[in-house]
């Protein structure tokens, strides 16, 4: 009885085909449409973002160097308990791969990443492959043990079977301040090995510090950009876009002119009678936060500005006319129609100056370089591409969590750009 | 609507044409790409060696610049799309270049007597070009009453003011040691030690809070120029150019100098092999090499060039007899075993 009296309740539209199928069908066409106008948009970002940031994030865990060059010495440890040195397979293994690795130029390859865990054994490496390269037949355990006695103790050897494994904990752990010892059990870096910790909170910071001041400098500004009459809003307007022209490099660079001990800013202070002594404003964490301050003020200024241009003046008149006073009236009225534009501009800088190179590198002293100077160092001159993205990971980790905190107190429905 | 579908498809037509025209006559000349160190170093580069040999063998030079970022060769290589075609480079990086197969191994025979280079400079994979040398200097326009010695670029007392030292272990640590009184024969004996490590480290702890560090080799003498610091170590090259070309009064100071050599390599699996092995065996010929000494004050490092050089050039190479007085002996081989963990322990130094 039920259904009879809901199926002669079913819509149907003009042509007979229930309502809420033809609903569905159309929805599902916007749906498609939507889709493929997004389509090239989000093949481009797969392409050219997410791919290389896999990429990157796969190298701080890759272990290739030591699987691709002594695949036989790995495989004959694969059953040794660790404890003394192995027995002569392994030797005759090891032998084998030098064979290879020194008619391959790979021997260094090896001897690097063994250095890693093992300072000092990178020469030990590449004089075993030599010697290695030369010997006919066996037994090799002396022969080795010959060459070097280090041969002779476990150390290395564990090394060996630990850096065998395809994938591997040691770059995100040194990146922490942490180290695996020789029976596998994790610890603390020694206390002159130990930076990462204090880099990290050095980068975060700084980046507080250059945002909070980018607000309290930005503020002011965007109030009076989005308050007085249009046209001199627009000129003021070019004059805040107008560092956006110049290129970073530039920008930097004019700032160690203004603030060098010799520079203008102390010519002016000290010609004016107000210092009696040149005051050192470069190189140390002062002139950092100067310069990244000035670098990132339009980003926190425009998403502000233009909220602030929507937000009719008539709200605050109503408030006075209400009987508020001035500062409650702002404080009330104005300013919470501000913190969406306040909260896009402000996560906007943080973000950008946690990943500030240039600017510190140039301005900075040594203890004022954040976690980016470190990956490019180990990008550029170290080779060490596994410890520089292990530190691109925890540095993406660290923002992650810090967005997310962000997104519960502010909420990213909250943000607006204009 | 149809005369605008015909104007627009002309346009596109004619757009195609003059890019297709444009490109053809490009492709004809052949071109290298050389990459050096820029500053007053590549300018003389330029005159003694990119313009000459552009204009004897109609090649086109193409120059780059870069700071001993061996990464971007080794991921050249490892794409195996190379695009440099000869680089120079330090010793350090001609050796590790060289150990990790990031260089082509060199047939002397297309560039010349491999026994008449100044003895570590013609190695396997990286061919000599020119002597440098790490020294320190002052501006005697400040400093009336100069440093003499490199105990002086450690004493904050006697000399007050800031110095400006190499981002770099390299040379630091030997000063250092041999700062603090270990005679420059021993000084590799005791750095090989972690007591000695130890003891030059806490030397430059003496001067570490003034100390401003210098990357490229441009810095130094801008530094100095603008009053930043009142001494600073340097390549000698840089601070002769700044002498020489804008008119500076700075003196160098020859006390234990580091000679050391800039080699020319190849990186492997370049397309261009020919052409790179014409350049390095033009620029390793002793007439052509002597000629550099003219526009920067380093010396050649084929022994047929030294007699080539006039002799008012001379006095301030660093090979010069009376500069090599005290000059210190480098150990390439020292660093290639011990690099990593110094350099690893003075990054950690540096940022505590």
């Amino acid at each position: 009885m039920v259904s009879a009296a809901a199926s002669a309740a079913i819509v149907r539209t003009a042509d007979g085909t229930p309502l809420k199928a033809r609903l569905r069908r159309v929805d599902r066409a916007r749906k498609l449409k939507a889709v493929g106008l997004v389509a090239p948009l989000f093949l481009f970002i797969l392409l050219t973002f997410a791919l290389p940031i896999g990429t990157m994030l796969f190298r701080a865990v890759d272990n290739p160097e030591i699987p691709a060059t002594l695949p036989r010495t790995v495989a004959a440890l694969a059953e040794w308990d660790g404890s003394g040195p192995p027995d002569e397979a392994a030797y005759a293994a090891l032998v084998a791969d030098f064979k290879e690795t020194q008619a391959n130029k790979t021997t260094a390859l090896a001897g690097k990443r063994i250095n890693y865990e093992l300072p000092g054994t990178r020469s030990k490496v590449v004089a075993a492959g030599r010697a290695a390269a030369k010997l006919t037949d066996g037994p090799f355990k002396e022969a080795m043990i010959a060459v070097d006695p280090i041969w002779g103790e476990r150390d290395i050897w564990v090394v060996i079977k630990r850096a065998g494994r395809p994938y591997t904990s040691r770059y995100l752990l040194a990146a922490m301040d942490l180290q695996r010892d020789m029976d596998d059990r994790i610890g603390r870096v020694a206390p002159n090995q130990a930076i990462y910790f204090a880099v990290f909170v050095r980068t975060l910071g700084i980046s507080l510090t250059v945002t909070l001041a980018t607000l309290f400098l930005g503020f002011p500004i965007a109030y009076l950009l989005a308050t007085v009459p249009t046209r001199i809003g627009n000129l003021l307007l070019i004059l805040v876009l107008l560092p956006f022209w110049t290129s970073l490099l530039v920008r930097t660079t004019a700032w160690v002119v203004l603030l060098q001990t010799q520079g203008v800013i102390n010519d002016a202070l000290v010609s004016a009678g107000i210092l009696a002594e040149r005051v050192q404003l470069i190189f140390n964490r002062g002139g950092t936060i100067v310069a990244m301050t000035h670098i990132q003020l339009p980003f926190t200024v425009l998403p502000m500005y233009s909220v602030m241009k929507t937000i009719s003046p008539t709200h605050v008149r109503a408030a006075r006319s209400l009987g508020a006073g001035p500062f409650l009236a702002f404080w009330r009225v104005y300013f919470p129609q501000t913190v969406p534009g306040i909260a896009a501009g402000c996560l906007l800088t943080f973000i950008l100056s946690l990943g500030y190179y240039i600017t510190p590198a140039l301005v900075g002293g040594p203890s004022d370089q954040m976690v980016s100077y470190f990956v490019a160092y180990y990008t550029n001159e170290e080779l060490n591409w596994g410890m520089a993205s292990a530190l691109g990971v925890i540095l993406l980790g660290l923002t992650a969590a810090l967005f997310f905190v962000y997104n519960r107190l502010v909420g990213i429905d909250k943000m607006k750009l204009g | 609507m149809k005369t605008k579908l015909a104007l627009t498809g002309l346009v596109a037509a004619g757009a195609a044409a003059l890019t297709l025209g444009a490109a053809t006559p490009a492709a004809a000349e052949e071109s290298l790409t050389i990459v050096s160190w820029g500053g007053a170093y590549s300018d003389s580069q330029r005159e003694a060696y990119y313009k000459p040999f552009a204009k004897e063998f109609g090649v086109k030079v193409v120059e780059e610049e870069y700071n001993d970022e061996i990464a971007k060769i080794r991921a050249m290589v490892e794409a195996k799309d190379v695009t440099w075609d000869v680089v120079d480079v330090d010793m350090d990086t001609a050796l590790q270049g060289c150990d990790e197969g990031i260089f082509e191994t060199l047939d002397y025979g297309k560039i010349g007597d491999r026994s008449k280079f100044v003895v570590p400079s013609a190695t396997d994979c990286a061919v000599g070009t020119i002597v440098y040398s790490t020294i320190f200097a002052y501006d005697a326009d400040k400093l009336a009453d100069g440093p003499t010695k490199i105990a002086d670029l450690f004493d904050v007392a006697k000399f007050p003011g800031k110095r400006a030292l190499q981002k770099s272990p390299f040379v630091n640590l030997e000063w250092a040691l041999i700062a603090d009184g270990v005679p420059a024969a021993e000084v590799y004996k005791v750095l090989g030690t972690p007591e000695g490590v130890d003891r030059a480290f806490k030397k430059l702890d003496t001067v570490k809070s003034q100390v401003v560090w210098w990357e490229a080799g441009a810095q130094p003498p801008q530094l100095l120029a603008d009053g930043e610091v009142v001494m600073t170590s340097a390549w000698n090259g840089r601070i002769y150019g700044a002498v020489k070309n804008e008119g500076k009064n700075f003196r160098i100071v020859w006390d234990h100098q580091a000679p050391d050599f800039d080699l020319w390599a190849i990186p492997k699996g370049n397309p261009d092999l020919e052409l790179a092995y014409k350049f390095v065996a033009y620029a390793s010929d002793p007439k052509v090499m002597a000629n550099q000494s003219k526009y920067i004050s380093y010396g050649p490092t084929h022994t047929d060039a030294l007699p080539l050089i006039a002799p008012e050039v001379l006095k301030d190479l660093p090979t010069a007899p009376e500069n090599m007085k005290t000059a210190l002996t480098l150990d390439p081989q020292f660093w290639a075993d011990n690099g990593d963990q110094l350099r690893e322990r003075f990054n950690n130094w540096l940022a505590q």
